[in-house]
């Protein structure tokens, strides 16, 4: 038997909205993604293999993988806190530091980049603390990672907090008259219900700390081999008109973005289902 | 042990508010050094000369003409991704079908895909070698390196906003209000204005507040299709790319300051939506518009 595509509804404007979705969404997203992949098509396998193996796109990508690694971790780790922080203590300026959590969403990735290439220069108000101590920041990987630290900060604290809201205090409070420490409750009791959303968030960072671009160019410096960034690459082989090396290298980014985007999907599923 | 400690306000012990204090500390000082020093160093870095030389920063004509594309831009880009939004929220919230998960997940994928990606693919077709490059010539249309690339690469980048805001909160809401309209004898457009319009209004707000955010800083993208030239095709935060690396800082943080007091006007509409939300939305029991 033939399953019906559409359930029967009495509201009106199915075809209308469902059809103009799909033309919006192949004509602004789909066909053009598409070009990517089917002008990819036409470079031979050497050339490509060539292309996404040379060297220096390899250190790009250990560079963008690594820092990225490294962004997300430091996010899991101190978003978890400051998620904690949040949602179980009331403290002074609470509400204002929830409220600009979201900073990063909102502040146009070029402006972050030079401020925090300000603040970490050798000439900086931080960079100039660490210039004397040997600790290069700005100009080399340190700088990267904070740079992708901050566009990834929102990620972790604001899908654990809606979680951690959620919790309900009875397994804690049955921990704690059973005798459990305040640490021993945090690590088997709350910190299995909350784990599978720090992931989902530490994944969401990762994933936009992988093709980030504004806030890189600035602090990076820009090296070939040392702190060239996978994106930048793309530039350059852009700007040199090399279309088949940026097309090369886009469908790799490509693959492993959509790779990322079915990894977020499935924590997300085993989010809800721990949830519910 | 007292049980109550985990509570918001109840009494603690010493213990428990030195571990609180400590907490609340290293998240200031994290969220301090992170979030707080970068937009501290943005006004500074602005204000360094005197407000005389921060004012004239804006008087440039590059600067004038880079605040006008910026703007044209987004209101070219933000009412196309806002009929969108509402059309694939409508279709996605009030309706069942197959294949709907799949139809999320494909209007999530410009945000999956890195700014630089997103407009190499608009090189790719529109450029000189590109698909329709010899055609675009042929016609005397220049698409890349002119406006309309960057209008295009904006709007893909800005594509999935306002849906994505919209079709949690219409399908928390879901149909029984529309039947009840339609039943007394509304039409379907009477239907949609009176009735969901008004119930999705601030999320729709806010969805296109986020959505001009970001159309208004867009750098990788738009980076890859400008082209750079000076006064015709740089918007601001490519025009602050270039006052920067002529090290005439003044200038590019004084720009880069009017986009952060939009960033502001951001974060405090959706302080207040998510207040609105809270007060209007008592009746709905789930409040899935965190993203």
């Amino acid at each position: 038997m033939l399953l019906k595509f559409k359930q029967q509804s009495v509201l009106p404007g199915f075809g209308l909205s469902f059809g103009y979705t799909i033309f919006y969404l192949s004509l602004i997203v789909l066909i053009p993604l598409s070009a990517v992949f089917i002008s990819a098509g036409r470079l031979t396998w050497d050339q490509f293999w060539t292309t996404v193996t040379s060297p220096r796109v390899l250190a790009s990508y250990r560079l963008s993988f690594g820092a990225s690694f490294i962004a997300a971790a430091i996010n899991a780790v101190f978003g978890l806190l400051v998620a904690w922080v949040l949602v179980r203590y009331q403290f002074k300026g609470r509400k204002f530091f929830d409220s600009i959590i979201d900073l990063p969403f909102a502040l146009p990735t070029a402006v972050a980049g030079i401020a925090l290439t300000a603040i970490y220069a050798p000439t900086g108000w931080i960079g100039s603390f660490l210039e004397p101590l040997g600790i290069k920041t700005a100009f080399a990987p340190v700088g990267i990672v904070i740079a992708l630290t901050f566009t990834g900060l929102p990620f972790v604290v604001r899908t654990v907090q809606p979680v951690l809201a959620d919790l309900s205090k009875e397994n804690e409070e049955a921990a704690a008259s059973l005798g459990a420490t305040r640490f021993q409750t945090f690590k088997k009791i709350i910190f299995p219900e909350i784990l599978p959303s720090v992931l989902t968030g530490s994944a969401l960072a990762f994933a936009r700390a992988v093709g980030e671009y504004g806030s890189v160019v600035f602090i990076s410096g820009n090296m070939p081999m040392k702190t060239e960034i996978t994106p930048l690459l793309i530039v350059t082989k852009l700007e040199q008109f090399d279309y088949a090396g940026a097309t090369a290298i886009a469908v790799v980014m490509l693959v492993i973005s959509f790779a990322m985007l079915l990894i977020i999907n499935l924590l997300q599923r085993w989010v809800t289902r721990n949830q519910f | 042990m007292k049980i109550t400690k985990y509570y918001k306000h109840a009494k603690t012990s010493g213990q428990s508010r030195l571990a609180k204090w400590i907490l609340v500390t290293i998240a200031i000082l994290f969220l301090g050094l992170f979030l707080l020093l970068p937009l501290i160093a943005v006004f500074t870095e602005a204000l360094r000369n005197g407000i005389r030389a921060y004012v004239a920063s804006f008087t440039t004509p590059d600067t004038i003409s880079a605040i006008r594309l910026t703007l044209i831009t987004t209101a070219i880009a933000v009412p196309l991704n806002l009929v969108f939004g509402v059309a694939a929220a409508w279709a996605i919230a009030k309706f069942d079908f197959r294949g709907k998960g799949i139809l999320i997940t494909l209007i999530d994928l410009p945000f999956a895909v890195s700014p630089v990606v997103s407009g190499l693919i608009f090189i790719l077709l529109f450029g000189l070698h590109g698909w329709f490059g010899p055609w675009l010539t042929e016609h005397n249309i220049k698409i890349v390196f002119a406006i309309p690339g960057i209008v295009l690469a904006t709007t893909f980048i800005t594509f999935p906003f306002i849906a994505r805001e919209l079709i949690p909160l219409m399908q928390s809401q879901g149909t029984e209000e529309e039947q009840a309209a339609l039943v007394l004898g509304a039409g379907g457009w009477r239907t949609f204005f009176r009735i969901t319009l008004p119930n999705i209004k601030w999320g729709l707000l806010y969805g296109v507040i986020l959505c001009s955010a970001r159309a208004i800083g867009e750098f990788g993208a738009v980076s890859v299709v400008s082209g750079h030239i000076r006064g015709q095709t740089n918007t601001l935060p490519l025009h602050i790319e270039i006052l920067y690396n002529e090290y005439d800082f003044v200038g590019a943080f004084s720009v880069a300051s009017l986009l952060t007091m939009f960033a502001f006007v951001t974060l405090l509409i959706k302080s207040i939506v998510e207040w609105k939300f809270s007060k209007d939305l008592q009746e709905y029991s789930n409040d899935s518009n965190r993203s």
